[in-house]
């Protein structure tokens, strides 16, 4: 595991983009796609806490990405359990996923892989803990009865799939779920623990994510930003990657 | 970028670099346009999966609804209140000529004149809608000749009627027709103003409070029987009086009827209302208020004599007087320099004031659900301005139909 540790949020989310921007670079896009992982049903598409409106107003409108790339679960789907199945299906298709990025719950969840959810579990509904609808809450006045109770996710062993995995984990309410992903054993009650057993992994967050780790931990991984800030600079372009192709750099291992 | 739209075929055009007028803010966020209307661009990509065909880059302009003009008597020469020959050609020169100004849609307004003229000239305005020859015409205003002696303002004294013999069928036998009438302006003092007022309001016509003598009872009566605006508020009514403000009043009356709302029009060109009394109005009743031209025929002319109706006017700088007198009669000012003026004046923001002359209009005339903003699936008449609000160029319809160029004409 790489654990990248910024000052703040905004210092972790530059870090995380420049790193996901030298990796589309590096891929070579073409008949590269990306997939979006968990969706809560119920909702629909327009509403504004949807994670079609989500994505649009965050990213989508901000890219000249083609509507054909983009696969959103779609929660609205007659059968749901065949949407799931379909989605397996297109990532197959499409090479398998090259780099997965996610956050964690409070409850150490992986996309919508719930505490009790199978470490090798595939795209599937799943009933929400009320964790993690406490947790949306917020995105609905408050008002519990409005927050869906289901969600279409991506399996754990769908993710573990990826060839490489990148979780964001911001925020001293997530301290302790990033204690149990890599300090703690591998327990489908944390399913973020379940990518100790990734070859592959990189996760950024800032200082108040890391106050529940060791010192011991924090300083060792903090010792080694120079090595792991190579991946950022420099800061690839498209226009150079004709030049670059012949010298094509590879990712750092653990 | 390819564009595969299950639903349409039409080009889909996509303005960026741009902040638009959206939910009463100016929102950094693109404008898509399809066939003449405003395009849910979350829609188009999730539904359609369809992309722009078109982009345009609008250089950091501030986009805002085309303006609506609900009180102009004419302009460049042209005078809506007279019946010549080729009236048809001057409302189009009208109409073309206030592109530049940001407006795209008008209600060309008759002052009191002889109903020999109502008849010759309402059945030649026509309901249209607006594109590269004109501002569209959203129906006439018809101010007087029902309203009172007193507060006639330039209305000429002998062209001036009651109601009070046939009410409703006496308005008829004067205008001859009301099918493309959008708004009456009348005194409600007048002896069976109610029963007129319910008449047209039933007939879907917007009834206004204007040259009246009314106090405030009179006033909120007329209201609850279905007035919904007044014009030109302080001019050609009784001044505010604190313990009968009369028209004025209804700004903040309580006797309005739950869910409706009482707008107010203001000429906002620096001389027909002290800024200071701009600022009360707006403070007191910000959500009513309604920038309008009040423009007669020498806007946009040389200053020096024009007609209004059956009056001689006189130009002077901005200033138009009845010939000989110091009675105000119109304006010579434009919707662009109204909206500029009003911001100044008042120091509100510019989401404001630009919403005075396009959302307030709109729904004044109950048409908001496709004018006056820049709404999903509204009709994409809109502007783009820059921060001082200089209109650079008018969209009607989603089609450019002037544009500033470059040598600043």
């Amino acid at each position: 595991m790489k654990l990248i540790i910024l000052e703040n949020y905004s210092q972790a989310s530059e870090w995380a983009a420049k790193y996901i921007r030298n990796r589309i670079v590096q891929f070579g896009p073409g008949p590269g796609r990306f997939f979006t992982l968990g969706l809560p049903t119920g909702l629909p598409r327009d509403h504004p806490e949807s994670y079609h409106s989500f994505m649009w107003n965050n990213f989508f409108k901000h890219i000249d990405i083609s509507p054909e790339n983009v696969h959103i679960l779609d929660g609205n789907a007659p059968d749901l359990q065949a949407e799931c199945d379909a989605f397996e299906e297109k990532i197959k298709a499409a090479g398998g996923i090259e780099l997965f990025v996610g956050g964690i719950g409070p409850d150490g969840h992986i996309a919508f892989n719930e505490p009790g959810s199978s470490l090798v579990s595939r795209t599937r509904v799943k009933t929400l803990a009320m964790d993690t609808i406490l947790a949306n809450a917020r995105f609905f006045d408050g008002d519990l009865s409005k927050v869906p109770t289901m969600a279409l996710t991506v399996g754990v062993g769908t993710v573990m799939d990826a060839r490489e995995v990148m979780i964001l984990i911001t925020g001293a309410h997530k301290a302790f779920a990033l204690y149990k992903a890599i300090e703690d054993g591998i327990n489908h009650m944390w399913t973020v623990s379940a990518f100790q057993q990734h070859p592959n992994t990189v996760f950024v967050c800032d200082e108040d994510a890391t106050l529940e780790l060791k010192v011991k931990t924090v300083k060792y991984f903090k010792g080694l930003m120079l090595v792991h800030n190579k991946l950022v600079e420099p800061l690839y372009s498209m226009k150079e990657v004709g030049a670059e192709r012949s010298q094509s750099k590879k990712p750092y291992s653990d | 970028m390819p564009s595969n739209k299950s639903v349409s075929d039409a080009p889909i055009v996509q303005f960026t670099n741009c902040r638009i007028l959206r939910n009463h803010q100016l929102q950094r966020e693109d404008l898509w346009v399809r066939e003449g209307k405003i395009l849910n661009p979350e829609k188009l990509f999730f539904d359609e999966k369809g992309s722009a065909d078109v982009q345009l880059d609008c250089k950091d302009s501030i986009i805002a609804p085309g303006f609506i003009d609900v009180q102009i008597n004419g302009g460049f020469g042209v005078d809506f209140s007279l019946a010549t020959d080729d009236f048809k050609s001057g409302i189009d020169l009208v109409s073309q000529k206030i592109l530049s100004h940001g407006v795209t849609s008008f209600c060309p307004t008759l002052v009191t004149s002889p109903p020999s003229v109502y008849h010759q000239v309402l059945p030649q305005i026509s309901v249209r809608n607006g594109g590269p020859l004109g501002a569209g015409i959203l129906g006439a205003h018809l101010e007087g000749p029902f309203i009172s002696k007193e507060k006639k303002g330039a209305h000429p004294e002998h062209c001036l009627r009651t109601f009070e013999a046939g009410a409703f069928q006496d308005l008829l036998a004067t205008y001859g027709s009301l099918d493309c009438v959008q708004i009456v302006t009348l005194a409600p003092e007048m002896r069976r103003s109610s029963e007129v007022i319910q008449e047209l309001t039933k007939r879907g016509i917007c009834v206004s409070l204007g040259h009246s003598v009314a106090n405030l009872s009179q006033a909120e009566e007329a209201v609850q029987h279905g007035a919904t605006f007044i014009t030109h508020l302080f001019n050609a009514m009784l001044p505010f009086h604190h313990r009968d403000p009369g028209i004025v009043g209804l700004l903040t009356s309580d006797k309005i009827p739950a869910g409706r709302r009482v707008f107010y029009g203001m000429i906002s060109d620096g001389i027909h209302t002290n800024p200071a009394a701009l600022r009360i109005a707006h403070r007191a009743h910000p959500k009513g208020l309604v920038l309008v031209t009040d423009a007669i025929a020498g806007m946009g002319l040389a200053p020096g004599r024009h007609t209004l109706g059956q009056q001689v006017v006189e130009i002077d700088g901005l200033n138009t007087y009845i010939a000989g007198t110091k009675t105000l009669s119109g304006s010579v000012a434009t919707m662009d320099t109204c909206v500029r003026h009003f911001q100044e004046a008042t120091g509100c923001s510019v989401e404001t004031a630009l919403e005075a002359a396009s959302l307030h209009p709109a729904q004044l005339l109950g048409i908001e659900h496709k004018k006056g903003t820049l709404n999903y699936d509204s009709d994409a008449d809109f502007l783009m301005l820059n921060d001082n609000l200089y209109v650079q160029a008018t969209y009607i319809a989603g089609e450019e139909v002037w544009r500033q160029d470059a040598s600043g004409m």
